[in-house]
This record gives C-alpha cells, sequence and structure tokens, in this order.
C-alpha cells in the first residue's frame, strides 16, 4: 500500500503539489431486507480504490480510481493537479490550511463480535424471528425488517509525512410494523425508522432485542388507525431519544458545519444563520441547561475514530455551552479563518469523494436531577413525541418542522391516549431556549443515523447522537390540513 | 447541435462491459447457479464546484461495479464488488455462492427476465455526446467562469455546480438477456446570492454539455437574486401559485417516489390506481426512457427495454411501472423499470416526462389576482405518504402577485400540502418545459399555476 501512496504523493509533488494527499479505502457491506415474514434480499459487497486531493497554486484538485496499481497513482495524482490548475482559473483566494502535527497509528472500532464473521444464516435467523413476531399481530398489512453492516480499511497519507491506518465497522437493524386502512397508513418501527445503528460488534444487534420490542410497536401501528389525530395548538412537548436526535442533528449539527457558514454548501444543502458574528458575541442559542459538544471520542457513536481525513486527531469540540454558542466542526482549512485549529470534522464517503466536515457525534449533554420518565411525571399537560416520520428545516436551519409516528398525551405527571399524525414546528433558537428539561444520565444513550447527506457529488455519512430526551414548553403541534 | 457517440469508443467500452457480464454469468453457472445475472456498470464522472464566486471543489472519478445476482432454485442472492480482476472476480462468485446456500427461498420468486421480442442487444445511443464523455476539467473551468461573470455584472455572488458523466452500463443473464448501453449527462446549477440578502436559483440538464449556456444560466439567477432582496413577510395561508418548473419536479418526483410503482401498489401504500382521478384534466405525465427530450435511458438495471408507460392521462391515473419481480405478482411483464438487485424499494419511473400546456409563462403569473410565484422547493418530505402530504421550504425567489403583476419578494414560507390534492387544482400549464434532474432521474416538466397551496410557516429570509 506504501509504494501506492508514495508514488501518487511523489508524482503530485513533482507536479508542483505544495501539498497532497491520498485515501485508500476498501469498504466491505452486508445487507439483509425481509418483508412479511419472508426474506426479500441478501447482500454483500466490497469496493476499493483511492483518491488523491492536491493543492496546486493555491486551488484543490482531486481525482480517484478503482484501479489499484502504480501506474494508475501516476495517471490520477497527474489529472489531480491538472484539476487543481484548472480550479485556479477561478480563484479569488489561496488556499491556506492550518498547522498540524504529522499524523502516525492506527485506530480500530472496539468490538466484541465480529459481525461479518457471524454465519449469515444466524443474522437471518434473528431477522426473521423479530419481523414474524410483528407480522403476527392482527390488523398489521405488513412489515419490514432490515440488518446492515459495513466496514472500512483505510489508510491515509500525506505530504508532510502523515501515515494512518484504521479499520472502522458499523452496523444497525430494525423492524417495522405498518398498518394500513383505506387512506391511513400507519408505521411503528423499533428502534428507529431506518434503523439503530451504531459502531461495534454483533453485541450491538443484540443488545437493541427486536425481538422483544417487535410485539408492542406491531401493536401501537394497529392502534394508530383508530387513534385521533394530534390536536393543533401550542402545547408543551416531550421529545424521546428517537426523536430528539434527529432534533439535534438537524438544528444544531448542520448549521455548526464551519464550510456551510462560509457559503460552501450554499447551492445545495444551503449555510447557516449561525454566522461568525455570532459567535463573537455569544449568541443565546438555547436556554441555560443546553450544552452540545462534537465528540469524536464517544464510544459506540458511528461519529468515533482516531482522525479524520485530513489527519486531524479525533477531540471533542464544544458547540454550545449553557446555552450559548461557542463553536463549529471545522477543518484544516476553515478553522484558521475564525482564529482556530481544526476540530478535526472532515470525513468522505468512500475512496471516491473529497472529505467534507461532517458531522462527527453531537451529543446533547445530560443534566442531572430528572430521568427521561421523570421529566414525564413532572408534566402536568403535554405530549410525549417518539420515533421520526418526517424531517425538514429551511437553506438556514431556522424553520424546522417534524413528524414522528406517535404521539402519546400526558396528563398529570402520566401518559394517556396516543394520537397519530403528529407534527411540530419553530424556529431553531426559539425552539432550544424554551426547552427547560433535560434528562439525566441514565436516560442517555448514543443513537445516529447512517445517511446524512451532504455535498456534490452526493456523500452519504455515518453520524452519532448522544441524548437523554427533553422538554420544550410552548411548541406549535399539529400542523396543515388533516 | 449535440454530437451522437463515437462508434468506435462506445462500442469498444460496451462490448468489453458485455464481455466481463458474461464472463461472470458463465462462472456463477459453473459454480452452480441454476440462474444468474450480472450487471456491470462503469462510470468516468467529473464536478466542478464553485461558491463565492470561485472554484473550491472540482473532483472526477474513474469507477466500476460488477452486480451478481446468483440464484439457486427460488434461494437468491446478491454480491457486488469493485475489483474486476480475475481474483475479484472469483472471490465475488464464491460469496455469492456460500450466500445463496444460506439463505430461505422467496416463495414467489418470478425468474430473471428473459429477453422477448423487443429486446435491444445493440441498443441505440440514445441519450449519448461525445462532447460530455470527454469534457476536461478546462471546458468545466470555463463554464464556471461565465456563470460567475453574470453574478460579477450584477454584483452578486455565484454558488453551485457544473458535472459532466459518463455512464456505461451491461446486463447479461442466463436466459440471453444481453443489454449494453452508454448516456451522458450534464448538469449545471447556481445559486446567486446578493449582498442584500437576495437569492435566485437557474439549474439546466442535458445530455450533450456543449447545449447548455453557461452565461444564460447565470444571468437568470443573477436577476432573480437582485429582485429577490429586501424581502418583506407574508403570514401563512392558502394562496394560489405559479411554481416554476424547478418546484413542478418536486412534485413529478415525489409522486413517483411515492406512488407510481407497483410495489407501493401491491404494498397498499400507493395513492395510485388504474381509472382513478388523481388530477385537472390539464394533467399528463408518462415515464418514458426513449424521448430525447429528457435524459434517456435505453433499459434497465435488469436489461429490460423501457417501455413508455402513461402514468397520468388528462387527470386519470392509467398505470405504475414494474420490475420483472412486482410483474410476476400481477401476472404482468416488466415494464422496464426495475433498480439493480436486491431492490426492497421496488421499481421506480426514472424519465417522467409531464405534457406543456398552452400557456406562456407570462400569462401564467398575469392569471393570478393576488397569489404567490415559487422558484423552487427545499428539504422537502412527505408527511403523509399515502395523502401525498409533504412538507418543504420555498426557496431562491418567492414572489407576491397581484393584478397579474410581480409586486415584490417575500420571505421563504413553509408550506403543508398535498401534492395530489394540488394536482387537482391546476388551472393552467405552461408552455415550456425544462429538462431537469431531480432525485429519481431525468424529467421534463413545465409550470403550473395552482389555485390554492397550503403555507403554514414562515422563515427569516
Amino acid at each position: 500500500m506504501r509504494d501506492l501512496t508514495e508514488r501518487a504523493l511523489d508524482t503530485a509533488a513533482h507536479l508542483g503539489a505544495a501539498y497532497a494527499d491520498v485515501r485508500v479505502v476498501r469498504r466491505q457491506e452486508e445487507s439483509i431486507s425481509v418483508k412479511s415474514g419472508r426474506l426479500e434480499g441478501v447482500a454483500s459487497g466490497e469496493s476499493e480504490g483511492f483518491g488523491v486531493r492536491v493543492l496546486v497554486d493555491g486551488a484543490w484538485g482531486f481525482a480517484s480510481s478503482h484501479r489499484l496499481d502504480l501506474g494508475e497513482a501516476e495517471r490520477v495524482a497527474g489529472l489531480a493537479a491538472r484539476i487543481a490548475r484548472a480550479s485556479a482559473t477561478a480563484l479569488r483566494h489561496r488556499v491556506a490550511l492550518d498547522d498540524r502535527p504529522p499524523a502516525r497509528g492506527s485506530y480500530t472500532t472496539p468490538a466484541e463480535e465480529d459481525p461479518f464473521a457471524i454465519p449469515l444464516e444466524r443474522k437471518i435467523g434473528d431477522l426473521l424471528a423479530a419481523d414474524r413476531v410483528a407480522g403476527a399481530v392482527e390488523g398489521v398489512t405488513f412489515t419490514e425488517s432490515s440488518y446492515g453492516a459495513q466496514r472500512e480499511w483505510k489508510t491515509f497519507a500525506a505530504t508532510d509525512g502523515s501515515f494512518t491506518e484504521q479499520e472502522i465497522t458499523h452496523l444497525g437493524a430494525a423492524v417495522e410494523a405498518n398498518a394500513i386502512e383505506g387512506d391511513e397508513h400507519q408505521r411503528r418501527s423499533y428502534p428507529d425508522a431506518g434503523g439503530g445503528w451504531g459502531a461495534g460488534g454483533y453485541e450491538f444487534i443484540r443488545g437493541l432485542d427486536l425481538l422483544g420490542n417487535a410485539g408492542p410497536r406491531a401493536e401501537e401501528a394497529v392502534a394508530l388507525l383508530t387513534a385521533p389525530q394530534c390536536p393543533a395548538g401550542r402545547t408543551t412537548v416531550i421529545l424521546d431519544p428517537s426523536q430528539l436526535y434527529n432534533q439535534v442533528h438537524e438544528s444544531c449539527g448542520h448549521p455548526t458545519e464551519l464550510d456551510r457558514v462560509f457559503g460552501t454548501e450554499a447551492s445545495y444543502a444551503g449555510t447557516s444563520f449561525l454566522t461568525t458574528d455570532k459567535l463573537d458575541e455569544g449568541f443565546r442559542y438555547g436556554s441555560d441547561l443546553v450544552t452540545i459538544v462534537a465528540d469524536a471520542t464517544s464510544a459506540g457513536g458511528m461519529g468515533t475514530f482516531g482522525w479524520d481525513d485530513e489527519g486531524v486527531a479525533a477531540q471533542a469540540v464544544p458547540l454550545v455551552k449553557d446555552g450559548i454558542f461557542v463553536g463549529y466542526q471545522t477543518s484544516r482549512e476553515t478553522a484558521p479563518r475564525i482564529g482556530r485549529g481544526s476540530g478535526g470534522a472532515m470525513r468522505a464517503d468512500g475512496w471516491n469523494r473529497i472529505p467534507l466536515i461532517r458531522m462527527t457525534n453531537i451529543n446533547l449533554q445530560p443534566v442531572g436531577g430528572m430521568s427521561l420518565d421523570e421529566i414525564v411525571a413532572d408534566t402536568d399537560d403535554g405530549l410525549l413525541l417518539t420515533t421520526n416520520r418526517s424531517w425538514s428545516i429551511d437553506d438556514r436551519r431556522l424553520n424546522f418542522q417534524f413528524a414522528t409516528e406517535v404521539a402519546y398525551e400526558v396528563k398529570g405527571g402520566r401518559m394517556g391516549r396516543l394520537f397519530k399524525n403528529p407534527t411540530y414546528t419553530g424556529i431553531t433558537y426559539e425552539f432550544w431556549r424554551a426547552c427547560d428539561a433535560i434528562g439525566d444520565a441514565s436516560s442517555y444513550v448514543m443513537l445516529g443515523t447512517p445517511n446524512c447527506g451532504k455535498g456534490e457529488p452526493s456523500q452519504g455519512a455515518h453520524v452519532g447522537h448522544g441524548v437523554s430526551g427533553a422538554r420544550f414548553r410552548d411548541v406549535q403541534v399539529g400542523v396543515g390540513k388533516w | 447541435m449535440s454530437r451522437l457517440a463515437d462508434g468506435d469508443a462506445t462500442s469498444e467500452r460496451s462490448a468489453a462491459a458485455l464481455a466481463l457480464a458474461e464472463d461472470v454469468v458463465a462462472r456463477a453457472l459453473a459454480a452452480g447457479a441454476s440462474e444468474a445475472e450480472t450487471l456491470v456498470t462503469t462510470e468516468d464522472a467529473a464536478l466542478t464546484r464553485f461558491a463565492n464566486s470561485e472554484i473550491h471543489q472540482n473532483v472526477a472519478e474513474t469507477n466500476i461495479g460488477v452486480n451478481l445476482r446468483f440464484c439457486v432454485g427460488r434461494r437468491i442472492a446478491v454480491v457486488t464488488t469493485g475489483r474486476a480482476d480475475d481474483d475479484g472476480l472469483r472471490a465475488l462468485v464464491e460469496r455469492a455462492a456460500a450466500s445463496a446456500r444460506s439463505v430461505e427461498e422467496l416463495e414467489d420468486w418470478g425468474g430473471l427476465p428473459g429477453p422477448d421480442g423487443s429486446h435491444r442487444a445493440d441498443a441505440p445511443t440514445i441519450g449519448y455526446a461525445d462532447a460530455t464523455a470527454e469534457a476536461s476539467p478546462e471546458f468545466r473551468a470555463a463554464g464556471v467562469r461565465a456563470v460567475i461573470a453574470a453574478a460579477d455584472a450584477v454584483g452578486v455572488l455565484a454558488y453551485g455546480a457544473f458535472s459532466t458523466s459518463r455512464e456505461g452500463m451491461a446486463v447479461a443473464n442466463s436466459k440471453g438477456v444481453r443489454a449494453t448501453h452508454e448516456r451522458t449527462t450534464s448538469q449545471l446549477l447556481t445559486v446567486h446570492m446578493s449582498p442584500d440578502g437576495g437569492t435566485g436559483y437557474a439549474e439546466v440538464a442535458a445530455t450533450d454539455a456543449t447545449t447548455i449556456d453557461a452565461a444564460a444560466i447565470g444571468r437568470e439567477a443573477a436577476a432573480k437574486a437582485r429582485a429577490t432582496e429586501h424581502p418583506v413577510s407574508l403570514a401563512a395561508g392558502d394562496y394560489p401559485v405559479v411554481l416554476e418548473e424547478y418546484a413542478v419536479l418536486d412534485i413529478t418526483d415525489m409522486l413517483g417516489y411515492l406512488g407510481f410503482s407497483a410495489l407501493a401498489v401491491q404494498e397498499g401504500r400507493s395513492f395510485a390506481e388504474p381509472g382513478k382521478r388523481i388530477g385537472s384534466e390539464l394533467i399528463s405525465v408518462v415515464d418514458d426512457g426513449a424521448d430525447p427530450a429528457g435524459l434517456p435511458m435505453a433499459f434497465d438495471f435488469e436489461g429490460v427495454p423501457k417501455e413508455r408507460v402513461v402514468l397520468v392521462e388528462n387527470g386519470v391515473c392509467r398505470d405504475v411501472v414494474y420490475d420483472t419481480q412486482t410483474a410476476a405478482r400481477d401476472g404482468r411483464t416488466s415494464t422496464g423499470h426495475g433498480l439493480p438487485a436486491p431492490n426492497p424499494y421496488g421499481p421506480f419511473p426514472l424519465n417522467m416526462l409531464m405534457d406543456a400546456g398552452l400557456t406562456p409563462r407570462d400569462e401564467l403569473i398575469g392569471g393570478l389576482d393576488r397569489g404567490l410565484l415559487v422558484t423552487r422547493f427545499h428539504y422537502t418530505n412527505p408527511v403523509h405518504p399515502k395523502l401525498a402530504i409533504v412538507t418543504g421550504m420555498t426557496r431562491d425567489g418567492t414572489f407576491l402577485v397581484e393584478g397579474g403583476k410581480i409586486v415584490g419578494p417575500v420571505r421563504n414560507l413553509r408550506f403543508t400540502q398535498s401534492y395530489l390534492d394540488a394536482l387537482a387544482r391546476v388551472t393552467a400549464v405552461g408552455r415550456e418545459r425544462r429538462t431537469l434532474r431531480g432525485f429519481l432521474g431525468g424529467s421534463v416538466v413545465p409550470a403550473l399555476r395552482i389555485d390554492a397551496w397550503t403555507f403554514t410557516g414562515a422563515t427569516e429570509h
């Protein structure tokens, strides 16, 4: 491997690159899908290739190929340099990178049971068993369950002498029950729509207890068909972790990406309301209870690694402290523009994509005092919203609207009726300022999503979110005509 | 003018891809498969991205994928690899054979498709242009500079991307399907942003990148960026709207995703039902992979030639699209809309075209007493899939119209709206159409006037 990385870097340097890095990535994937108690599909895949990123004449160029040989390394490095020179014909500011020590070492995701070594029959059996429990509930129209695992071997080398090797394993699973009657289609998922995902081994899947949760979720899906529509109005909402992590993702994770703030995602996903003047002024993002950290060292998180894809070591970066906006997720190029060093947030979706600022683990810190159950018991009148169903937020990350699979009425500290089709909407900073309770460490869980989209060409990222549930006052619920 | 394919180059690549597909099928049969299918995809893609009126990301990739569907009776496994050398292919087949032995039978497996009378082994090179396949970094940079120059001319900044790609596809299976196709696509999009808070959008997609007028795209976005400065707030509520083509694209894509798929119908989660009225008489939508107005595809990922499928005719739902498996369940034949296996999502229409109407753009707006002109939507997502209720934001050009005239820009609004209800309330269809690339592929759509659209919130810009 060193032969290839050295040939690529030497070629880039010979062609005038002031800096170059190369990543060689091999990815192994496996997926199982089950529908209505029968196996629908089994797939396994592998891909490998390398990408070369160069800085020539102050401009970036990147090229990549699936062919891992020395001749191709030369061709691709040469193409990257040519692309960089084309970039330089439309350049207004030369790229400058922060200093960091050369990165050296290796990292492997801690795992007890290698998911790729578990016999396929066993994994299929585990999934089918849970799916069939959900499908056995009377009134369920169809069930859908899934399992997925991904392992990436990643070698990074740069002209500054950096050389790291990482092996990162993520996996997830879900069971989903659907109940349909007329125009009403209700769904309950466990642990999450799209799957509960994390970093680790097959012990993570066993820990989900799909079998034990499939039945109760399926019963709720059927019950929702005859449940009343979630009433509209302003009320107190409690978000459990399966919805709260999406709220953190969209309304804190994305707006604190510094590349968005500088406009480099403007034409696709948009920009951010958290402009750099708000960092300087100490903008109040949320209530005093709200502390949020981008932590690439969190156990079990899908944003956990040894080094990012620029060779910056994993670290914890405060974003919001006691409600005040204090920091961004950054890269070696963006961080110096606010007078800081890189926070190590650059990751690429495989060998054929450039690294972008991507969320690591964006964690809402637990607050001592009440567990999530105790927050419910402490609430006179409101709704507990569970499991994301739909999400949308504007191009500066201010106006959001979410739908969840279910709302539970909360009266006098007790959970009551189910409501169907709940939605809620708000403005990011008004919402977080209205947060008056966050669950304690006993309710804290590490969740995440394997499909955070960003960039052109599009890239998916696996990101983590540690959350414990939280309560928000005076929130608009029940949006639209039903 | 679009130049068609350089016959030698494309046929050489196509022959190599097909030979690779045939080789893998033969290896699979030798390893015990009762049926086998190989899909080979190749890609040379590049994208030049710009922000703050300078190029900040500029990338290229050369890629290959080999997808093997290995069947032992009704036991089916799918394996993929990016390694097309002998070791890689041998490992691929070994993995496939092992997986197929481990899985349960798929009870209603309909078998792989066979070649039928309409099968085209020598698919014509529709949707291919040498100029796009050979586009250089310098070509894309020149296009970007033209967009930036249009922004500079009115004192705004340009953000966007200019992409060019060549994609090859070859399918071979043990029933005799042999299909190869190369296509090219190019897309230029830009958001222009003014120092006074205005933003404007323009986009075009084409088979031939040299047909794209980058300066014109730049001017369109620049004019809108200036026109949207200093927007005013507007209360949420129901308003008549004119949706530009960029917004209409989201309606066709979302309805294609939620309902015009045979699997969605079979699972009871679709709104689609042949004979059911789902839109105004002014609305007709087809899926046609051969229409050169779109971004053509000759066949699907199972090697089945793409049929022209009428989805909506004068407001009435006529049909949905099928792949081989969903067709077998309904006793039909595939319409050529399969995705790469395994595919739990079912078939999708990837080449939708909405019929143009008779109304010039000015008259679309002229017909609004009081309403909104919407350029595009942002971050849309279904809230209630079966009713096609969708939420999202307006973006990059939302204007109040009074007495048939544009009065001025308004701050972006959130909507929560059934796209089916919207189609039912279409009162005019634009005479011109645009070719655009959405999340379901290439589409051709006109602008629409709709007599009510439900806005449910507003933002600060």
